[in-house]
């Protein structure tokens, strides 16, 4: 029996989960025996990004909790079980199932639930609250029947409800009890600017109504009607009135309440019982509730601290915000009303671009009280830090506000925050504890997530964070080193752009302008990838063929006993039988491995250099042209059999299939890229684990990019819906040209978005909205590509010069007997080295 | 003295790349850098893969020493030693190569 005390945390949400994860990495893992229950049937997932379930994440990737946690941790989970009594004189918990507990510590985290106004008919079918997973499969359910979508509440989480119902393809109406969208957050000209640009999405907005009755609708299922007489049908409604602490287990266990709900607490989160304290959304904190996560996690930190002894307390928190709607940026900071006595109050409106500034400032200009900004929410991190920090403003405090018509920045460099200024406020990151880790090491993004956490919450911080490791690396005089290598002082882009420019044709070229020594093999398959992909010559041109990694050179994959595996391209995995069974001949006839791959062809393996040419031959005479499996270029179209013989087809993704294949074959790129096609939402062709992947829905093709297998798998972004096969084109090109000049050689597409600065909505930008004014030059640059399109093996056993390379000896037509195959399950695979030993003893004796 | 070995002409080589001969049933590597007019020869078996692939990598230079990149794992070796860059305890053998008029000679007596 262990002497441990028992320490039950009732409740497995966002800050259930993040006590016990503190727990965990403190020296209390070994005092106490933890027991938790957790009421709903998943483990603590990020509510606060729910919404992505909508956009294809699953629960399996909102989940909090890091595999095997539990196990790990020796920690006792009971899910889906709840706590229903707390019997405090005899220290017993008692749950729903029956377990009893004898505790010794309590820590209530029991968050909050959505709260419905008691409208008459609010328990109409059909009616439904936005907080848990289960709500959202409820939602996407009821959605597939359904046309018209109300949300009851214009906060926060109402707009963001309102955004779902959008994207699940409903017309969208936010029904707004107060004045203005946002109330809390937002004044008057701020709530107007707000109001208009949510519209401007198709969405339509009511302030100041009072819904006084829900009923039966007459063209939908249900009929609300406000207290102005008006009305309105529709066939969902959700709740977002607000939420309101879960304290029911603390009031029938005599735990002190506040007046309007929610558990009482001290500085150090106890109850009014000194064994139970309570953190998190069911927290009250000097008369206020917290619903947001940072706060949450700040109590979180206080309770382990304290009962390790320390005397750390919880003295509120910012409820600074800042999200993007629907591409609308929205922010609020500190005293958004100005209700401090005395302040002072500039505004910026922009009617033409829809942006909206506010500042409130102290009488004596010096202090920044409060912001709301709308539309542009750029200067949120600079501001907010005005705010936290007590910085003296500028003179001029307006210029914070104001566009900038010069190059003069007015931005607040990071070298002027204190170290203790919070950088991250989701998991308390100063200032200080960045440049700690920078220091020791961490001269990453990813390291300093990893090693500080970081930028790891909602994500607001990161434009922050990021600064703050310029600033740190460049004092330091630790130069991030963005050299491709040895041979150039050059990124990737730089010498594409170079390239590009100077219109240089060879490596010599450039490496005579721009670089030093002899080149590596690093710059020589950079430049040569660069060259490829931008003048489209033949990859074994005199000029190219010494850049050329191995395998290109040879146009084949090198195995690992030295041989050779062969790709003929299918494109969309479409084959004829007399294309597959020339294929089988021509396999046979050189005794070839035979295998599917994982991308819809047939692969070859165990060709010596020698036999490349001549199986090529053949299967050009069939008709089959190079799959470029060796290159950095694009491999394969997945495609599924689609509307052509699937019932459930909607459009015909093998001919779209086919089409992009060959549209595409032989772009050379930083990396290699690859496609999906699926004939409909069941994604049978695992689109939306692809470079760029395509799914046909009624509307249209919906395009999704930057998708990964592979080590670090990554879901594609939704890019665009609805397309027509020409936009869907237009854009494929777009996206695949900035792809080819802008990314880090060997970054695949989904690294390269990872590492874009402002991400998906950027690229949007850039290839929808043609930002840099660049779309033509991307277009005709990829006509290039597909006007210069050669079989390149067709252009190598064209020439009797380029074949003499393959051959394994130049002065000797002997083979290499290095090579030795045996056979397993009918087929041929190289020797082990035991077996070629005993081959070689054969041979001898 | 040494004895140099005929194993073809200079346009038999392949310009900032490497070919691979028959030498008395060892297997050379045969690099040819023309801008500075050096040629090298190494033994083709990379002792990493264990496979007589050398020829098929990749050449270029490290700090101005002259090298190859094996084709199958990427280690580097040194091609005027045969040391290799990222494991010292690892060396392949080098042939003295030269071209004489137009004609390139090896030698693999020490
Ligand atoms: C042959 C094949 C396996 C098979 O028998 O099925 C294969 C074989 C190789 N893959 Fe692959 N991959 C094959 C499908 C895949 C797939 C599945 C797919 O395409 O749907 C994936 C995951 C999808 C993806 O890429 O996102 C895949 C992810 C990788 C990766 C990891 C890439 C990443 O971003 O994490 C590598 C390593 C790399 O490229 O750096 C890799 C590297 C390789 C290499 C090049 C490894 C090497 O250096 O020798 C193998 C070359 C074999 C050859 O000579 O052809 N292979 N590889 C498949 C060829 C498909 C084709 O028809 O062209
Ligand atoms: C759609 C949405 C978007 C949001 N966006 C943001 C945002 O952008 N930024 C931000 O800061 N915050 C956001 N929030 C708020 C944030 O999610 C909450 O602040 C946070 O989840 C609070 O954590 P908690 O642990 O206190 O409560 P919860 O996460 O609700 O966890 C409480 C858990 O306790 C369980 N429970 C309750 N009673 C019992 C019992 N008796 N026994 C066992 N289990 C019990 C509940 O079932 C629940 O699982 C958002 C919330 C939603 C719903
Ligand atoms: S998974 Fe690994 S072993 Fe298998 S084919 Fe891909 S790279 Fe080769
Ligand atoms: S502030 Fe939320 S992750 Fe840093």
């Amino acid at each position: 029996m262990s002497n441990k005390q028992i320490l039950v945390v009732i409740g497995n949400g966002m800050v259930g989960q993040n006590f016990l994860t503190s727990l965990m990495v403190s020296s209390l893992k070994e005092t106490y025996e933890v027991i938790t229950f957790c009421e709903e049937s998943q483990v603590a997932y990020d509510r606060v990004h729910l919404t992505e379930f909508f956009s294809g994440k699953t629960a399996q990737d909102l989940s909090l909790v890091e595999e095997d946690f539990f196990e790990d941790n020796n920690i006792t989970i009971h899910i889906g079980d709840k706590a229903v009594a707390i019997d405090r004189a005899r220290k017993l918990v008692t749950s729903e199932k029956g377990i009893t507990i004898a505790y010794d510590k309590i820590v209530l985290a029991t968050g909050s639930y959505p709260f419905v106004p008691p409208i008459p008919g609010h328990k109409r079918e059909q009616c439904l609250v936005y907080r848990t997973i289960e709500d959202l499969e409820e939602i996407t359910a009821l959605a597939k029947k359904s046309k018209v979508g109300a949300v009851i509440g214009g906060g926060l989480l109402g707009l963001e409800a309102a955004k779902a119902l959008k994207d699940l393809g409903l017309k969208t109406h936010i029904v707004q009890f107060a004045p203005r969208l946002m109330a809390v957050q937002m004044d008057e000209g701020g709530g107007a600017m707000l109001e208009k640009k949510i519209e401007d999405l198709g969405i339509s907005v009511h302030t100041s109504k009072n819904t006084k009755n829900i009923s039966e609708g007459e063209t939908c299922f249900h009929k609300m009607s406000f207290a102005d007489g008006g009305e309105l049908e529709a066939d969902i409604i959700l709740f977002s009135a607000g939420i309101r602490p879960r304290d029911e287990l603390a009031s029938s266990s005599g735990l002190a309440l506040g007046a309007r709900g929610g558990i009482q607490i001290n500085n150090q989160c106890l109850t009014s019982d000194p064994d139970i304290f309570a953190i998190g959304e069911c927290a009250i904190w000097n008369g206020a509730i917290f619903g947001l996560v940072a706060p949450g996690y700040a109590m979180a930190r206080t309770v382990v601290n304290v009962l390790e002894g320390g005397d750390a307390e919880f003295t509120g928190a910012d409820m600074s915000t800042k999200l993007k709607l629907m591409g609308v940026d929205v922010a609020s900071i500190g005293d958004a009303h100005a209700r401090t006595k005395d302040a002072l109050i500039y505004t910026y409106q922009n009617g033409a671009d829809e942006v909206y500034k506010r500042l409130v400032v102290s009488a004596d200009k010096k202090q920044l009280l409060g912001a709301v900004l709308v539309g542009d929410a750029s200067g949120y991190g600079t501001l907010l830090q005005y705010c936290l920090n007590s910085i003296e403003l500028p003179e001029n405090p307006d210029s914070l506000i104001l566009p900038s018509r010069s190059d003069e920045s007015v931005g607040l460099g990071v070298d002027a925050l204190p170290n203790s200024a919070q950088i991250c406020s989701c998991h308390d990151v100063t200032k200080g504890k960045i440049c700690s880790a920078v220091e020791s090491g961490c001269i990453t993004i990813e390291a300093l997530k990893g090693e500080t956490k970081a930028a790891t919450g909602c994500g607001g911080c990161s434009a922050l964070l990021k600064s703050v490791l310029n600033s740190e690396l460049e004092k330091s005089g630790i130069e991030v080193n963005t050299d491709i290598c040895e041979h150039f002082a050059h990124t990737r882009q730089d010498l594409y752009n170079l390239v590009m420019i100077e219109e240089i044709k060879t490596f010599d070229e450039l490496l005579e302008h721009h670089g030093q020594g002899r080149g590596c093999e690093i710059c020589r398959q950079a430049v040569g990838s660069i060259l490829a992909s931008y003048w489209n010559e033949y990859v074994l041109e005199k000029n190219h063929l010494s850049l050329q990694d191995t395998n290109d050179t040879f146009l084949a994959n090198m195995q690992k006993d030295g041989t050779y595996s062969v790709v003929p391209r299918m494109a969309g995995g479409e084959v004829t039988p007399d294309g597959l069974i020339a294929v089988g001949q021509i396999a046979k006839k050189y005794q070839l491995y035979t295998k599917i791959t994982g991308g819809q062809r047939v692969d070859l393996f165990g060709a010596r250099v020698d036999q490349l040419p001549p199986i090529w031959k053949e299967l050009i005479d069939a008709g089959f042209e190079s799959g470029h499996a060796y290159g950095k270029s694009l491999r394969t179209v997945k495609s599924c059999v689609g509307s052509t013989w699937c019932r459930f087809g909607v459009d015909d993704s093998v001919g779209l299939a086919v089409e992009l294949e060959n549209r595409y074959k032989g772009l050379r790129a930083p990396h290699k890229i690859k496609f999906g096609v699926s004939g409909c939402t069941r994604e049978c062709a695992e689109a939306q684990g692809k470079d760029i992947g395509i799914i046909a829905t009624e509307g249209g093709w919906n395009l999704y990019v930057c998708g990964n297998g592979g080590m670090k798998p990554r879901h594609a972004d939704l890019f665009a819906t609805n397309l027509d096969k020409e936009t869907l084109i237009k854009y494929i090109d777009r996206v695949l040209i900035f792809y080819v000049r802008t990314a880090e050689r060997l970054q695949r597409t989904s690294v390269w978005m990872e590492n874009m600065e402002g991400g998906l909505d950027y690229l949007k930008s850039v290839v929808i909205e043609d930002k840099l004014n660049l779309s033509t030059s991307l277009e005709s640059q990829m006509q290039h590509v597909i006007d210069t399109y050669r079989c390149e093996w067709k252009t190598t056993i064209a020439s009797e010069e380029k074949l003499k390379r393959f051959r394994h000896f130049i002065n000797s037509d002997k083979t290499d007997e290095n090579i030795v195959f045996v056979e397993e399950r009918g087929q041929i695979r190289p020797a082990d080295e035991d077996e070629r030993q005993h081959f070689k003893l054969v041979e001898e004796a | 003295m040494t004895q140099w070995i005929d194993i073809g002409s200079v346009d038999d080589l392949q310009a900032d790349s490497g070919v691979c001969a028959l030498v008395e049933n060892t297997q050379v590597a045969i690099f040819y850098m023309p801008k500075e007019n050096a040629v090298y020869a190494v033994n083709n078996y990379d002792p990493f893969s264990k496979v007589q692939v050398l020829s098929r990598g990749l050449i270029g230079d490290i700090k101005g020493v002259p090298m190859v990149a094996s084709p199958i794992y990427k280690q580097h070796f040194n091609l005027e030693t045969g040391e290799c860059f990222e494991d010292e305890t690892v060396c392949i053998d080098t042939y003295a190569v030269r071209i004489e008029n137009g004609r390139v000679e090896v030698s693999l007596a020490e």
